[in-house]
């Protein structure tokens, strides 16, 4: 009982620190681009936080259903795109864009999911991959120049709340960041302690058991699915706010696998190892862009300069290294601090893995 | 007419490439049941390989002999690339597919970022024999000769696939191993040798498609590994995973679906392609759950 | 009689039930051991955890060697036959690719396995998919006598099979038994009783009892251990 107060008055404790980041004058080094309370450090930390959220929500499919898509980009990159395009290109007021948003983050997984989800395992995975492909096909080939093709598209700032609008209002936004982050934390912790939830949670352990039981599983998995995109769509319309328009980096296939990495790094199947993994990857990646064409590194020799500005390079091969590792991701290091439960059940899902592919080719 | 010759003989020349790299992405899914994101960089690594070589023999003439080598150089490089690949990262994780899987997903965005790093991100030309860029008149059309380069090397590959299948110890381990993996061992085989080759013609395959879609799309870019590799996985999907003949006839329609979009509707035709894919999923029952084809 | 074939405390877990719990026992060189037991007790789990096929603990060795540690191929290349459950022949492939497969090393037996069952060599270029389960079964059985073996694993190989070609395989396996040293599990009694030297009957996870062939002509001690309905 203490323990768990422990821990809400902790987590109450962070969440008071985060929104108090934009009040705080002083800079922390090398390690931020400003003081806390610089429009630039803001900035980064609010795109920070809307990572941390778009890699929980990838999480509710990969870690917490077992479903590999390569496709979330997709679902981020609508929010992003169709709220700009609504707002700048139809002159549409910014809640009517909101609500067209909301719309198509949900009818679009729901039409995307119940056609790939004919699919599952790897199949699914290049399913998923191929959509999202369309998407950004679509995104480049600029159709009636609504979405800007490469340029990408800067919002119409006339119409955009001013409260977002603005060098000095960079606070507002990452309150607005933070604020979709703990709602995120909030539906994705509800909702897979809820009777769904674990539906999915059986599904990821093994879908034909839960085939057995009766469960209509490729049902709970569309549900997943919509929920898990619809979140994201929310996140590409803060995201599109923060960033003060869309740009095509989000539509690509890169992009998911970038989610893909942030949760493996932080933890599949947890709920704060994602949050800690979207927002140090993207901090990682600015950070070492910054580093990267530092005087340091660029008098280095070539071979260790060129991958060391590269911040793709260090970050993929870290992931390699990761699955080799540390599969737990960060999450599961600080499990085996505490206990050797985490390795307990990673050997235990193993052999599962290996039972069921036994199971597959004995049949 | 002779638009329609065109389209038809380029449309054959781009599925003949989707068929070069999802040969082997179907091979390696048929036999170990991995999905290989690192495919693209096979490509990327002969193509580099190749374009490398060839900057480095200038003083070899004429241009043929001189793309000859510099392609053997690049198919050894993407053969044992693959080798590597498959011994240092894919063996130690087997049976593990999701591991698999994300090891393959880290790897394609490190060499990506790697190419990037070393050669820049702008297009380079691989120089080719001059026969390559006049063309051939067929039916009143134009043909650019290296399209046939292209479809012959696809029908090539199939056949010498086909025969290593049907006539050697080996391809016999293969068929057996795609139906059923675990028997195979119990027969006192060692099935992971079998890995090891499919990766070796996966690797070789996808660096012929990275030497050729340099022809085609007359240049090499650090991004072309990953973008072949989507539609690779359409025609993969298409064709039904593990299906060497089901791979042949989906890059054949891919390839004509994208040409044909592309003309007559001002370029939707990559977007046709995953709608013909839609439109295949929905016409095929739905697999059962458990199963990952 | 030499100790051929012994398994220690096998113990094998699969999603998350623990479908052996020790099992120990050994198979003597020579005759014909029955593992027996009612369904689902975990007999076809044994031979594939021997094999390997099988996350398992425990400690198995043949002919005094440990083998517990090593790969399903490099155990089957010490010298073991295995006709698995279901045959698991190779569908696709044709019925002399299938025995092509299955050559180890040194001489192939193609004339005692088609002295066997002659129908194989007039079959031998169809595919195994198109055979009738008699002949798939047949296939599975020649597939594994075609190396000389230490041992054979036989998993049900009268299963699902109609009662003439049940009795054409029990013909077999007793020509077989003249020869080989045989692991096999069978639900027929009748064929067990044909074939078997001695047996050991597994009840949920365990090994419940060891004996004789002759064990089997005990019908309070058949009721006992397998249920109602076997003794005859």
């Amino acid at each position: 009982m203490t323990h768990r107060l422990v821990r809400a008055a902790s987590l109450v404790g962070l969440l008071v620190l985060l929104a108090l980041v934009p009040k705080l004058d002083f800079g922390l080094g090398v390690l931020l681009p400003g003081a806390l309370s610089s429009p630039g450090t803001l900035q980064l930390l609010a795109v920070c936080l809307v990572f941390a959220a778009v890699a929980l929500s990838y999480d509710l499919l990969f870690g917490f259903t077992g479903l590999l898509s390569f496709g979330h980009a997709l679902y981020f990159a609508a929010g992003v795109y169709v709220s700009d395009v609504a707002v700048t290109k139809w002159h549409w007021s910014f809640w009517e864009a909101c609500l067209a948003t909301a719309g198509v983050g949900i009818a679009l997984p729901a039409v995307v999911g119940w056609i790939s989800l004919r699919t599952s395992g790897i199949a699914f995975a290049m399913v998923t991959l191929a959509f999202a492909q369309a998407g950004a096909i679509l995104v480049q080939k600029n159709p009636r120049g609504w979405t800007g093709g490469d340029e990408g598209l800067g919002y119409d700032y006339e119409r955009i709340p001013s409260a977002f609008v603005g060098v000095f209002n960079t606070r507002n936004l990452y309150w607005l960041a933070l604020g979709y982050a703990v709602a995120v934390v909030l539906v994705v912790a509800w909702v897979v302690r809820s009777s769904p939830g674990h539906v999915w949670q059986a599904i990821r352990e093994n879908e034909r058991r839960a085939e057995v039981l009766g469960l209509a599983t490729r049902r709970y998995k569309l549900l997943a699915f919509v929920v898990a995109s619809f979140l994201a769509t929310v996140g590409g319309v803060v995201y599109m706010l923060a960033v003060n328009g869309a740009d095509p980096s989000v539509t690509t296939p890169d992009f998911t696998l970038m989610l893909l990495v942030m949760v493996v790094l932080g933890g599949s199947g947890t709920l704060w190892g994602p949050v800690l993994g979207g927002a140090l990857y993207w901090y990682a990646e600015q950070r070492l862009l910054a580093v990267g064409g530092s005087h340091e590194i660029q008098s280095l020799p070539a071979v260790l300069r060129t991958p060391l500005s590269q911040p793709l390079f260090i970050l993929g091969t870290l992931f390699v290294l990761a699955v080799f590792f540390a599969p737990g991701g960060l999450a599961g290091i600080g499990a085996r601090g505490r206990s050797g439960a985490a390795g307990v059940r990673r050997l235990r899902s193993a052999m599962r893995e290996a039972f069921r592919l036994g199971a597959r080719e004995g049949a | 007419m002779s638009t329609f010759v065109l389209l038809t003989v380029t449309g054959l020349g781009l599925g003949a490439m989707y068929f070069l790299v999802a040969s082997g992405l179907s091979l390696i899914y048929g036999l170990m049941g991995v999905l290989n994101f690192a495919h693209g960089s096979f490509l990327t690594v002969g193509a580099y390989a190749a374009w490398f070589t060839e900057s480095k023999l200038g003083g070899i003439s004429p241009v043929a002999l001189r793309f000859l080598l510099a392609s053997l150089v690049g198919l050894a490089a993407g053969a044992v690339f693959a080798v590597l690949v498959e011994l240092i990262l894919i063996r130690p994780l087997y049976l593990r597919h999701i591991e698999q899987v994300l090891v393959t997903v880290g790897l394609a965005l490190a060499t990506t970022a790697l190419v990037q790093g070393i050669w820049g991100n702008d297009s380079r030309i691989l120089a080719t024999p001059r026969w390559f860029a006049g063309t051939t008149e067929v039916a009143g059309a134009h043909i650019p000769n290296d399209r046939w380069v292209d479809i012959g090397a696809a029908l090539l590959l199939l056949a010498a696939l086909k025969a290593f299948l049907r006539y050697t110890r080996y391809g016999l381990v293969i068929r057996a191993g795609v139906e059923n993996r675990a028997m195979v061992t119990a027969l006192g085989i060692d099935v992971r040798r079998a890995f090891t080759i499919v990766f070796a013609i996966g690797g070789v395959a996808a660096a012929l498609a990275g030497v050729l879609s340099s022809v085609y799309f007359t240049s090499i870019t650090p991004g072309r590994g990953t973008s072949l590799l989507i539609y690779a996985f359409i025609v993969v999907v298409i064709g039904r995973l593990g299906s060497l003949g089901g791979s042949a006839v989906a890059s054949v329609v891919v390839g004509l679906a994208q040409q044909y979009v592309n003309y007559y509707s001002t370029g939707l035709g990559d977007l046709s392609v995953v709608l013909l894919l839609a439109l295949v999923l929905l016409a095929r029952p739905a697999t059962l759950a458990g199963r990952t084809a | 009689m030499a100790l051929l074939l012994e398994v220690r405390d096998l113990h094998v877990r699969l999603g998350g039930s623990h479908v052996l719990q020790g099992v120990s026992f050994q198979v003597e060189e020579g005759g014909v051991t029955a593992l027996l037991g009612r369904n689902g007790v975990g007999k076809t789990t044994t031979l594939r955890a021997i094999l390997g096929l099988v996350p398992r603990e425990g400690a198995v060795s043949l002919a005094g060697a440990p083998i517990e540690q090593e790969p399903t191929h490099r155990i089957v290349r010490r010298g073991i036959g295995y006709v698995p459950e279901d045959r698991d022949v190779f569908a696709g492939l044709t019925v002399r690719e299938n025995l092509e497969l299955a050559v180890r090393d040194g001489a192939p037996r193609y004339e005692l396995v088609f002295g066997l069952f002659p129908e194989l060599r007039e079959r031998a270029d169809q595919r195994a998919g198109t055979l009738s389960g008699g002949q798939q079964q047949m296939l599975a059985i020649a597939r594994a006598l075609l190396n000389p073996n230490r041992l054979l694993l036989i998993d049900e190989p009268t299963k699902g099979l109609a009662p003439a070609l049940v009795t054409d395989v029990a013909a077999a396996l007793e020509r077989i038994a003249q020869t080989e040293t045989a692991l096999l599990v069978e639900q027929n009694l009748g064929v067990v009783r044909r074939v078997a030297t001695s047996i050991v009957v597994l009840d949920q996870g365990r090994v419940v009892h060891t004996g004789s062939g002759a064990d089997l002509d005990d019908d309070a001690l058949v009721n006992r251990l397998l249920g109602a309905g076997h003794a005859t």
